[in-house]
């Protein structure tokens, strides 16, 4: 194919791509740099959108509380749903003839919107007919039939486990794809050797793992720091309980549209280029990490 | 959110290679693990099948009886919620959308592809990674500059111009998947269709689009997705009631409806039946696709 055709296929798509994708993500950056009258821009303030963040109120209080519950989000995440999802995965591995049924069961709810699964829970949770709190005072566990959603103290880890369950499927596929490619020669003469399943795992199928691990926990980290629709649903924008569900783009989003101060796009957008920068200097140390770790078991 | 954290997904497990094993080989954690697996299985489904039995009831049973079975089924919760709670016009608002931006970005895309694959010149290769670096742009940040983008086109308030930031948001997935594609096609079938006399456009349309099929479909449904759940560029980019998309839609009715909650749960499934169409529709696809990728 001639460059001069080839281009001429490449032209729509690069077109489409640099006004609706690239043109709005390198101007956001820029965004954060200037002081806003309404929807004018003024002149170039530098990084005075981004001292007012941590020096003015809300965001004094409200940031490190949001920011406190997107780490939370990624901690909680890598610790129910990876987890679960490698134990899973690891149990299905060697069943042929289910696996591929039960990974279609798993990958189910995370295909509906987060906003209806968020919808849902709040309906499945409601302390008056919600089926959950039903079911828990009928088995005679009165005591946790609780508000779950409606107290600051158990409502962020119902967000938690409430994403846990929807996206679980997601690392069991890809745990379950890298397992695939462990050799099986590898574990059979471990267990000739007299290893026991566990020591196997430990010793010889985890650290194969270690790069797909290392990928689900970066994909974890760009999801779990850009949480939006989920926590809208269950505790709507302003996170309630009392802010107990709030998160970075939460914040970003009354900042930016329900927040009547003039200069509201200076300061939401210096909020995206913190959660950006966040982002992806998070993905990049992981990145470098993981590259570091692969140098040394190939070493 | 969606476009970078969905793209793995596309892994499915690696077929089998080299002969089949004779001998079965036990699964780990036998009967007591079985057992688990079931359960767990139990625990994604059972949510989902309430948010359906739940809507085939009354307010007031639900009320009465949280527990209770879905019998005689009663169908009143869809017609309010179709008709009084709109969700027949953000069901049609949100096909249009959605199958209007997919559409784009694959016919877009699907040309890019071919050319990125087929082109070698330090130009194309620089081209191809600035489309697949669009995978890990977070573009829901973007969402103020977007705005005003479309402000400047008269395209805020607009289903053409939502329905244009999710093509645009679409193609780095669809050319990462379609080249990949492309370039296990064997040069010598345009090489033929050259020596018939075909020039590049022909040889696109009659013989490389029918190869990529299984690509395509790929393409598609995973797009078709997010698109259809998306949440943040309705809120922001439509402002009237008669445009909004479902996602949009639900929480004016969750507002609206509070109260009658057999009818939330009605609009909740509204929301999600095009995804288990697409599914149940396309799952051999989406296999035979993922398949092909991973059998070079």
């Amino acid at each position: 194919m001639s460059r001069r055709s080839g281009f001429l296929f490449v032209a729509p798509a690069l077109l489409l791509f640099g006004i609706f994708v690239l043109y709005p993500m390198a101007s956001a950056l820029s965004y954060a740099f200037f002081a806003w009258q309404g929807t004018t821009r003024g002149g170039f303030v530098g990084l005075e959108n981004f001292v007012a963040l941590f020096t003015q109120e809300p965001f004094t209080t409200q940031l490190p509380r949001a920011f406190g519950h997107n780490i939370a989000f990624f901690v909680g995440t890598m610790l129910i749903q990876n987890t679960l999802g490698l134990g899973i995965a690891v149990l299905l591995h060697k069943r042929a003839r289910t696996r591929r049924m039960l990974q279609t069961l798993y990958a189910m709810p995370y295909l509906v919107s987060p906003i209806v699964i968020g919808y849902l829970w709040t309906l499945l949770l409601s302390p008056t007919f919600g089926p959950v709190n039903a079911l828990l005072r009928k088995v005679g566990l009165d005591s946790l039939a609780l508000p779950w959603l409606g107290d600051p103290s158990t409502a962020l880890w119902v967000v938690v486990l409430v994403s846990a369950w929807q996206w679980v499927g997601f690392p069991v596929l890809l745990y379950g794809a890298a397992l695939g490619g462990v050799p099986e020669e590898l574990s059979e003469a471990a267990r000739v050797d007299g290893a026991s399943h566990w020591q196997t795992f430990r010793s010889i199928v985890f650290p194969l793992l270690v790069p797909a691990i290392g990928t689900v926990s970066i994909l974890t980290f760009i999801f779990a720091m850009e949480a939006f629709a989920l926590p809208y649903a269950l505790g709507g924008s302003t996170g309630s309980p009392a802010g107990a569900t709030d998160f970075i783009s939460l914040l970003f989003y009354r900042t930016a549209f329900e927040n009547g101060s003039t200069n509201a796009i200076g300061i939401s957008s210096a909020i995206a280029a913190l959660l950006f920068l966040v982002i992806f200097g998070g993905a990049v140390v992981a990145t470098r990490v993981l590259r570091r770790h692969q140098d040394r078991v190939a070493a | 959110m969606t476009t970078t954290v969905r793209v793995p997904s596309t892994v499915a497990d690696p077929v089998p290679s080299g002969p089949v094993r004779r001998r079965r080989q036990r699964p780990i954690g036998g009967v007591v693990g079985s057992t688990a697996l079931w359960i767990y299985a139990c625990a994604a489904l059972i949510p989902l099948l309430l948010m359906v039995a739940n809507s085939f009831r009354t307010t007031p049973s639900l009320y009465s009886d949280p527990l209770g079975l879905p019998w005689p089924l009663k169908l009143d919760s869809y017609r309010k919620a179709w008709t009084e709670g709109h969700f027949g016009e953000y069901f049609t608002n949100s096909l249009m959308v959605t199958v209007g931006a997919v559409a784009l970005s694959t016919v877009v895309s699907t040309m890019a592809a071919y050319a990125l694959a087929r082109c070698r010149s330090r130009f194309f290769t620089i081209l191809e990674s600035v489309f697949i670096s669009g995978l890990m742009l977070p573009i829901h940040l973007a969402i103020l500059p977007i705005f005003y983008l479309l402000d400047g086109f008269g395209l805020v308030d607009s289903r053409l111009g939502l329905m244009l930031v999710y093509a645009a948001s679409g193609v780095p997935f669809s050319i990462f998947v379609l080249t990949t594609f492309f370039r296990q096609l064997p040069p010598e079938l345009e090489e033929a269709a050259r020596i018939d006399g075909a020039n590049s456009w022909q040889m696109f349309l009659r013989i490389m689009v029918p190869m990529v099929r299984p690509a395509v479909a790929t393409v598609v449904v995973f797009r078709f997705v997010p698109i259809w759940n998306d949440f943040l560029f309705p809120l922001v980019l439509l402002r009237s009631r008669e445009k909004y998309t479902v996602p949009v839609g639900l929480t004016t009715f969750f507002g609206e409806f509070s109260t009658d909650w057999s009818s939330l749960f009605a609009g909740l499934v509204i929301a999600t039946v095009p995804l288990i169409v697409l599914f149940l529709v396309a799952t051999k696809q989406i296999v035979a696709g993922l398949t092909a990728g991973l059998s070079k």
